[in-house]
């Protein structure tokens, strides 16, 4: 064989064993939503499943799944590689945590992290998360005040020797947690997700007769990084900062962000965010690098397969005590209030370097009420069964600089939301609407996307609770280049309750809980905005005739029939004013 | 039908071609005609006039004319369907756009999503509402459903859909509304999700019977058109339909369910690939198909395909999965991927090869053809390797230009990463045989499947060319090149048996089932199912085939688990929970102990039964076998030392049964050639079949 010709076949092998590990981790995330229990991982694909070499780097992961999970767990399995060195694991093991400072931001969630043998040598590991549908203690709710009340709390575990379940930590979750069959059964889909991934890992190492795959993946690393760095130094050097202000638990949080371009590095610190709050909503430092690092490769190097040399490009700091590095015990149940506001930061940041980067500010936090009936749900005598259900609901995204926001679309998250009909057969519930919202979507030259209007009931109509863990209701979200904010989120009920959009909160027997999702901020000054895509707007009822004259300028019927003329004199008048 | 013996003409449409096969006792006459995209029916009838006249037959003397066609797909992805409206609860009429909520590419920001089939001012609320247990939470509003025929008629409204919240559960309101309708506007063609799809998930179930409405009175009037142009010519015969899920079906029910046509064209290389399996007696096989576009591979175990109720039509994001629209129908399982000879190569940010899925179709189409393509190709790579002769392509129809191919490769690929043009085209092509390989190993992981003993069984005009080294990557021993392998699908709708399924939602957990209930439920779907395969089967013996959709209570996500098709007795349902371990354990290494287990859908298949006098091949290595004339030699790219090596030529009309060829080697012929890389020996089985074997070890120099 001449060397030229073992050099390019070199090349293009190593790239095919490159894209056959993306497959083999898709597969492992496939397999983890086919088996799973809880509705959050087989319908929402709450998940995130990936490969990291013997040293705890990761070398690729699913395309299914959600940056939280993906970016956290990639730090996650140093963590178990400290407590569990490489050359003590045994095949048949597998190990688990729902640290959250350690996994990734949550008891709810659990990492289950399995080495693959050749023969008896380790030659890789598989790590896989999912959330949970419960871990006891208050549930899912931001009303913990410490993170011993917040439920059942796993160091890092065997979760499995010599091919066997470890019966005594099984039992442990089950008698604490309010699902144990579910959950039980999803670390059950854990392990077999992994160790599915390890048996296709060894067929290809058979195939490609590796005996380590340390080469392949320092290849790969070296390779997205360089990517990765390219990618940032087509940027300009220069410090960016950028502050927003959310509606918090008890009190505002301010999130301050000092982005920093240096040749091909990135550096993102958080001094100057509040401190931490006396609720579940502050976030480990390992969910704020999760979406702070995922804020920014969404936009520059995002062709990048994520992968610990495309991560390592970016490094992300923030002083302790803050809400975006909170130590225990504060509680962390819903980190995700806070922590999924960290992209829109560091797109406001990115908007600064290159305007036509970035897009607007978007309702970001997804809006997932916890609905829970029976024992404990109100003072009332009329109780119907015990149930907890969760849904995911989603609010508009903000504007594009070229495109408006996407309509009720979950970003920066991953997953998806839950069919009304799962959710109505799983608990006694009636969702009876569940609709876009006009005007909800921030006015600009694109309009940011709409948010939604949703009615829920029990179907018994007795009383039940929301567990609120919702964000943009005092706080909307912020329209970019001259665009206008979304429409803030609300909660209220059908007999006029107005609720706090945090905390758990009874619903009355016979009333409805009411929740708008937040709309996408705008990009772009509204008047320029295309009257024809106005009038389009109105005909498909996102925009009232209302709105369209008084934010946009266009004078319009109710069909999207849009008035040349008179738009023409509405614009000149507000040009004026 | 296979068993019948007489005349028969099959017809597949495509998005190019139009493929016409004729069956006679003689043996099979195949055409390729040009699709007729104005009025399909014409290219078909001008393909069966060809083929008849080759034979010296008229219409008159056909017995059955079968017909698949990608006409709805197209419809779908082209959006000219009808003007539809959607019926739905009030409260829900954003289920179709609203979709998943999530984004199907998490790292582009810049995502569009695709457009809805129905504009939101056309889809009309009616106050309703079932539970999830199927009781009435709110009597439907007659006078409401009433109101809305004059918003029909003004919007020029020509198909309709209903879709009501948990009619999966109680189709009664979804009735009473299609009633009322069918009173007020006579003729209009009405879709409901209680028939269509009737199962949980109301964003799957919306899209399917919107799908339907769509595509209804335009299929519906094709095959009237299609129906009355054979019987002008005087032809008295059924004309049936190949439905997705691999079964024929009348134009009766084709016209109520069109939707259930969508991916007919690519059933019928399944179910040639399944009737390989019989006649060869392969117990697992691998049908690859090939085209200028798409690449689609199905397993076939004990002769019969792999079936699936869920599948994803009009993917708009290069191929990404949740780009498209759900579809919940009886489909054959397969995953389509974007390779064909047509796919355009590129490098990416990474200085990595991709191939596909951007396709350059018949125009400019590849390089070589020099038709102003300037792309480098999977065909412009195939003609560097050798795989394709350029002076002898299509027949000799035509020739290529293997100069442009080689240009076109250095500028897009080879310049830019260092590789010689050879190489430039050996990447290309390792790169399409990668992705057509994984994507064979994913879906056989989904479905459990040890790809390593499958036989490959090769169809379209690019399979026989790539399906050498794809079983070299694959670990697999075994290639059968069937004949007429170009048309493949058209020659796969004569083997298929008249089928329907039925499927019910029923929710029944296996520790206290009410068997009674079940019981009535089977009957229910066997009378169901077997109403409409008599209208097409003539007589011929019927038999069922069952399927419980299970669960471990809490999951998501079912197992199929196969059941008796008779009355249902306390020992067949445990048996049933037994099956569904068993089979969890084949999939996902263990069961899940302690949990109990659940049925959520039924499914039954009633179609002819298939006869078992089916004739099987002789195995060619049993006998002696002699080494025929060849007809040239030609230089092919050998993967494993970079160099080319003297290949023999052949022609395979001249090839007869009992000869063995050994490669590496080329087996020319009009529609497609062979490629034999240094591992395979080829023989002819006694059908005329290219039965290739891997080498035993050591025999490859």
């Amino acid at each position: 064989m001449s060397d030229t010709f073992s050099s390019s076949l070199n090349k293009i092998q190593m790239q095919i064993m490159w894209d056959r590990l993306i497959a083999v981790v898709e597969e492992q995330a496939q397999t983890l939503i086919r088996t799973a229990f809880s509705s959050s991982t087989r319908e929402a694909g709450d998940v995130s499943a990936g490969v990291y070499n013997t040293r705890g780097q990761m070398l690729a992961q699913a395309v299914t799944g959600t940056p939280g999970h993906v970016n956290a767990m990639a730090e996650s399995v140093g963590h178990f590689l400290d407590k569990f060195p490489i050359e003590t694991m045994k095949p048949g093991e597998s190990y688990m945590t729902n640290d959250p400072w350690k996994g990734t931001g949550h008891l709810h969630d659990f990492t289950v992290v399995t080495p693959v043998f050749r023969g008896t040598e380790p030659v890789a590991l598989f790590a896989c998360t999912t959330h949970v549908v419960d871990v006891g203690g208050l549930g899912f709710t931001a009303d913990g005040r410490q993170v011993f009340e917040e439920g059942l709390y796993i160091p890092l575990m065997r979760l499995a020797s010599d091919g066997q379940m470890n019966a005594d930590l099984l039992e442990m979750v089950n008698a604490n947690v309010r699902e144990p069959a579910q959950v039980v059964g999803d670390l059950y889909s854990l392990v077999a997700c992994n160790e599915d991934g390890g048996r296709r890992l060894i067929d290809m190492m058979a195939e490609y007769q590796l005996e380590t795959i340390d080469g392949l993946g320092d290849k790969i690393i070296e390779t997205s990084r360089t990517a990765m760095q390219d990618a940032v130094r087509a940027l300009p050097d220069g410090v960016y900062t950028n502050s927003m202000t959310t509606d918090g638990y008890e009190s505002p949080i301010t999130i301050m962000a000092t982005l920093t371009i240096k040749g091909d590095q990135v550096g993102v610190d958080f001094a100057g965010t509040s401190g931490v709050s006396s609720f579940g909503i502050n976030v480990p430092l390992c969910y704020t690098k999760a979406y702070a690092s995922f804020g920014i490769r969404v936009v520059v190097g995002n062709r990048v397969p994520n992968n610990s040399g495309s991560l390592g490009v970016i490094t992300v700091t923030a002083p302790e005590g803050t809400i975006t590095n909170a130590q225990p015990p504060c509680a962390v149940c819903a980190r995700h209030v806070i922590g999924q506001m960290l992209p829109d930061v560091m797109l406001g940041c990115l908007h600064q370097v290159d305007p036509t980067l970035a897009p607007a500010e978007g309702a970001s936090s997804v809006w997932a009420p916890v609905l829970m009936g029976g024992h404990g749900t109100s003072a009332s005598d009329k109780r119907g069964e015990n149930f907890t259900v969760t849904m995911f609901n989603t609010g508009g995204t903000g504007a594009r600089p070229m495109l408006d926001g996407l309509n009720t679309t979950g970003f920066p998250t991953g997953i998806r939301s839950v069919p009304v009909e799962i959710s109505e057969a799983l608990a006694p519930i009636v969702v009876w609407r569940k609709v876009y919202l006009e005007n909800s979507g921030g006015a600009g030259k694109y309009r940011g996307g709409a948010g939604q209007h949703i009615e829920v009931a029990h179907r018994e109509e007795a009383p039940f609770a929301i567990s609120a863990m919702f964000d943009r209701v005092d706080h909307p979200a912020r329209g970019q280049a001259g665009g206008a904010s979304g429409h803030r989120g609300r909660v209220f009920t059908v007999n006029g309750e107005t609720l706090r959009s945090k905390g758990k909160q009874t619903v009355e027997a016979g009333d409805r809980l009411v929740l708008h999702t937040p709309g996408g901020g705008g990009y772009g000054q509204a008047q320029t905005r295309a009257p024809e895509a106005v009038g389009e707007d109105v005909r498909l009822g996102f925009v009232s005739v209302e709105e369209a004259r008084d934010a946009y300028g266009v004078i319009s019927d109710k069909l999207g029939n849009v008035d040349v003329q008179a738009t023409e004199a509405a614009r000149a008048k507000m040009e004026r004013t | 039908m296979s068993d019948k013996g007489g005349i028969k003409l099959s017809a597949d449409i495509g998005g190019t071609f139009t493929d016409v096969v004729l069956e006679t006792p003689q043996g099979i006459r195949a055409t390729k005609v040009l699709t007729d995209y104005d009025a399909p029916e014409r290219g078909l009838m001008e393909g069966v006039g060809i083929v008849l006249d080759q034979a010296g037959l008229t219409i008159k003397d056909v017995d059955l004319v079968i017909h698949g066609t990608t006409l709805a797909t197209n419809t779908l992805i082209q959006r000219n369907g009808a003007k539809t409206a959607l019926i739905t609860t009030d409260g829900f009429v954003d289920v179709i756009e609203m979709a998943m909520e999530n984004r199907f590419e998490q790292y582009d920001i810049n995502i569009v999503k695709p457009k809805p089939l129905v504009d939101r001012t056309l889809r009309l609320p009616i106050p309703e509402r079932m539970s999830a247990q199927g009781d009435v939470l709110m009597d439907i509003d007659e006078a409401a459903v009433a109101a809305v025929v004059p918003t029909l008629k003004a919007a020029g409204i020509e198909s309709v859909a209903i879709m009501f919240l948990n009619a999966y559960a109680n189709r009664e309101h979804e009735d009473r509304a299609a009633a009322i309708l069918s009173k007020l506007m006579p003729g209009m063609p009405i879709s409901l999700s209680s028939d269509v799809a009737p199962e949980i998930r109301e964003y799957e179930r919306s899209c399917t019977t919107v799908a339907n409405a769509y595509v209804r009175p335009m299929m519906e009037s094709y095959l009237m058109r299609l129906k009355a142009a054979l019987r002008d010519l005087g032809s008295t015969c059924p004309l049936l339909l190949m439905t997705s899920g691999g079964g024929l079906t009348t134009v009766e029910t084709a016209s109520l369910y069109p939707v259930r046509l969508v991916e007919s064209g690519p059933a019928g290389g399944a179910i040639l690939g399944a009737e390989i399996a019989r006649e060869c007696d392969l117990p697992s096989v691998l049908a690859y198909d090939m085209g200028g576009t798409t690449a689609k591979i199905c397993f076939i175990d004990d002769g019969r395909p792999t079936t699936s109720r869920a599948f994803e039509v009009d993917r708009q994001y290069r191929f990404l999965k949740g780009s498209g629209m759900p579809i919940r129908i009886p489909v054959i399982e397969m995953v389509e991927i974007g390779a064909g000879g047509g796919s355009i190569a590129h490098i990416d940010e990474l200085a990595r090869v991709k191939v596909g899925p951007q396709s350059a179709g018949s125009e400019p189409g590849p390089a070589c053809y020099d038709l102003g393509g300037t792309e480098p190709t999977v065909t412009d790579s195939n003609v560097i390797m050798g795989r394709i002769d350029p002076s002898n392509f299509a027949g000799g129809r035509m020739t290529l230009d293997a100069s442009k191919s080689g240009s076109a490769l250095d500028e897009k690929i080879g310049t830019a990463l260092g590789l010689e043009t050879p190489m430039a085209a050996f990447a290309v092509g390792e790169v399409v045989d990668e992705n057509m390989a994984n994507a064979a190993r994913v879906h056989a992981i989904e479905i459990g499947k040890n790809i390593a003993t499958c036989t490959i069984v090769a169809t379209g005009g690019g399979a026989p060319l790539h399906a050498t080294r794809m079983a070299e990557k694959l670990g697999i021993d075994r290639i059968i090149v069937p004949n007429n392998a170009g048309v493949g699908s058209a020659v796969g709708f004569l083997r298929a048996p008249v089928a329907y399924e039925v499927v019910r939602s029923r929710h029944v957990n296996l520790a206290h089932p009410n068997i009674a209930e079940i019981n009535t439920m089977i009957e229910d779907m066997r009378a169901e199912a077997t109403a409409v395969v008599e209208q097409g089967s003539f007589g011929a013996p019927l038999e069922a085939e069952c399927f419980a959709l299970m669960r471990y209570i809490g999951q998501g996500h079912e197992l199929s688990v196969s059941f008796p098709a008779r009355t249902l007795t306390e020992d067949d349902v445990a048996d049933l929970a037994k099956s569904f371990d068993r089979q969890y354990e084949k999939n996902y290494s263990r069961s899940v102990p302690s949990v109990g287990t659940e049925a959520l859908t039924w499914t039954m298949t009633v179609r002819t039964a298939s006869t078992d006098s089916i004739r099987t091949a002789e195995d060619p290595t049993k006998s002696e076998s002699v080494v025929p004339q060849s007809q040239g030699t030609r230089e092919i790219f050998d993967a494993d030392t970079g160099q080319f090596l003297t290949a023999q030529v052949y022609n395979r009309t001249e090839l007869s049964a009992g000869q063995k060829i050994e490669g590496p080697a080329a087996i020319v012929e009009d529609q497609t050639t062979t490629i034999l890389t240094k591992r395979f020996t080829a023989y002819t089985n006694d059908f005329g079949y290219l039965d290739i074997r891997r080498k035993t070890e050591g025999a490859a120099q």
